[in-house]
């Protein structure tokens, strides 16, 4: 096991910018995570948090600015299966013939040889990854036959094998039953506990204020980052989602 | 090849085998069919049916071009194949088209300059052969580049197998652990130009499309397991071909359409009776009668 230094950042980006065709989608934004940080991720749709999770796993270039994962460039990190990214239901396929177990496979490709053949150790890793998110009775399932909540935990799983020390959610709680949401917070607290740091985007309110350390509240760019405590305020939220109230967004009580 | 003369089933099929161009015809087609269907378990799940018929109709002007120029017309038809598709890449970005307007832009306008080209080059070129194919008079050479190709695309297949299944399934999965996914994505497209280029011998340019999207769509209705699904769509692609030569052989018909129209039957075969996914679940069916 390696030993987790807790001082050093996980993820440092330094005012970064990425656009597509000319068209900014996020500019200067800052962020920086420490090991055991949890981060909500919130903003509007179109606010560029797909956008910030596509510059940190490198599936997007950044046009300015700069990335540091463990200190490294990004393209280590994805040689080192430093990320995991767990995609929202919206954004796979759930009519792809694949089964749970192959899924899951997935998250092992990186480290495996060429013809992706799995060792041992990645057969292990898999069937260790699917009981932590309780899917062992669906090995065999095609995806396209589980619940919503049991596909959102197939890519947890995916990501527990890849075992990653970086998690990136997109709505982790979006069209989930209540099971797999009360699994996954518990899956947070382990991860916490761990050392793993996760940056989880969302739309709930409640599970800022639950899970996370931190948030980080853009629109296009960073409108507030720091302590859920301090940053969360009805004004900070307010001025994220575009001058609407929070308490239209989210009832009276927040 | 009067009808009377298959009586039987087995004359029926033994009575072609006698003539050296049915069988060579034969054993062309089940090879080419092979890796048209396994590139289209991909194709289909990728999404990228339209690209395979831009592919597919770009390649014509390099065939011309290459028979004029005494070149292996596989080696211009590759060319013209990748080219258009990098061409509809960069068109795609750089103006404000739409992409599937650019792919039917960009590939009419190629295949316009192949027949452009067959009027003025002066030569043996078949133009009827190009464009709807002659599996019964396949020469020597064509057979061997046939060969050759088709073993390459089957070998690139099945070393990229996972990575290609990945691809299609979630690019971004595979891209955050380190997978090269521009690699893959031109694998897939020389792939695809590779198996146009082969198949276009059976079926001709016009008909490679349905030889490149219907295996895999007929395997997609009845499986959900993605060997599977890459089996089922070898074998039916198979079948097709030698249902569709000895079809034609016994009635004359044209043969390229023959094997397009027997996949097409076996596709709809499986669209209303697929045990899950068809229109009648014969599954449901027989559960009844227990």
């Amino acid at each position: 096991m390696e030993t987790i230094n807790y001082q050093n950042f996980r993820i440092e980006a330094e005012n970064i910018c990425v656009d597509y065709n000319g068209k900014v989608a996020l500019y200067d934004a800052n962020l920086r995570l420490k090991p055991g940080q949890i981060c909500g991720l919130v903003g509007m749709n179109g606010a560029g948090k797909t956008t910030f999770f596509n510059a940190l796993t490198g599936f997007v270039n950044i046009s300015k600015g700069k990335i540091r994962i463990n200190g490294e460039s990004v393209r280590s990190a994805q040689k080192d299966q430093t990320i995991a990214y767990v995609p929202q239901n919206e954004g796979i396929d759930s009519q792809f013939p694949i089964s749970v177990w192959d899924v899951v496979m997935m998250g092992r490709y990186g480290s495996m040889n060429i013809f992706r053949s799995p060792r041992e150790s990645d057969v292990q890793a898999v069937k260790d990854a699917i009981e932590r998110v309780d899917l062992t009775d669906h090995l065999s399932t095609p995806i396209g036959n589980l619940s919503g909540g049991q596909r959102k935990r197939t890519f947890l799983a995916r990501a527990i094998a890849q075992r990653a020390s970086i998690l990136l959610l997109d709505e982790p709680f979006s069209g989930v039953d209540i099971r797999t949401e009360k699994l996954i917070s518990e899956l947070f607290i382990q991860f916490k506990n761990e050392g793993k740091t996760i940056l989880l985007s969302t739309h709930d309110m409640m599970h800022v204020r639950e899970f996370c350390d931190l948030v980080l509240l853009i629109n296009k760019t960073v409108v507030a980052y720091g302590e859920t405590s301090e940053v969360f305020t009805p004004e900070n939220i307010t001025t994220t989602f575009g001058g609407i109230s929070p308490d239209f967004l989210f009832g009276p009580e927040s | 090849m009067e009808l009377c003369s298959f009586l039987t089933l087995d004359s029926f099929i033994t009575d072609p085998l006698t003539h050296d161009f049915m069988r060579k015809a034969l054993l062309m087609s089940s090879l080419v069919a092979a890796v048209c269907g396994f590139l289209s378990s991909y194709l289909t799940l990728k999404g990228w049916a339209l690209m395979g018929d831009a592919v597919s109709h770009s390649v014509m002007p390099g065939v011309v071009v290459a028979y004029a120029l005494g070149l292996p017309f596989s080696l211009g038809a590759f060319i013209f194949g990748v080219g258009s598709v990098a061409l509809i890449g960069f068109i795609k970005q750089k103006s404000r088209v739409k992409e599937d307007t650019v792919i039917g832009l960009v590939f009419t306008g190629f295949f316009a300059l192949g027949i452009v080209l067959v009027s003025k080059i002066k030569s043996n070129i078949d133009l009827h052969s190009i464009l709807f194919g002659s599996p019964l008079g396949i020469s020597l050479s064509d057979v061997k580049q046939t060969i050759f190709i088709s073993l390459l695309v089957v070998i690139l297949l099945s070393i990229f197998r996972k990575d290609l299944m990945l691809y299609c399934f979630d690019p971004r999965h595979a891209k955050t652990v380190g997978i090269n996914v521009f690699f893959l994505h031109y694998l897939l497209l020389t792939c695809l130009s590779l198996a146009a280029v082969v198949g276009l011998q059976s079926v001709g340019i016009i008909l490679v499309v349905a030889m490149l999207i219907t295996p895999g769509a007929t395997a997609y209705l009845l499986t959900d397991k993605f060997d599977n699904m890459t089996v089922i769509s070898v074998l039916s692609a198979i079948i097709s071909s030698l249902v569709g030569i000895y079809v034609s052989f016994w009635f004359d018909l044209e043969t390229g359409g023959s094997i397009v129209l027997a996949q097409t039957f076996i596709f709809l075969f499986a669209f209303l009776f697929a045990p899950r996914y068809g229109i009648f679940k014969l599954k449901k069916l027989f559960a009844g009668y227990k």
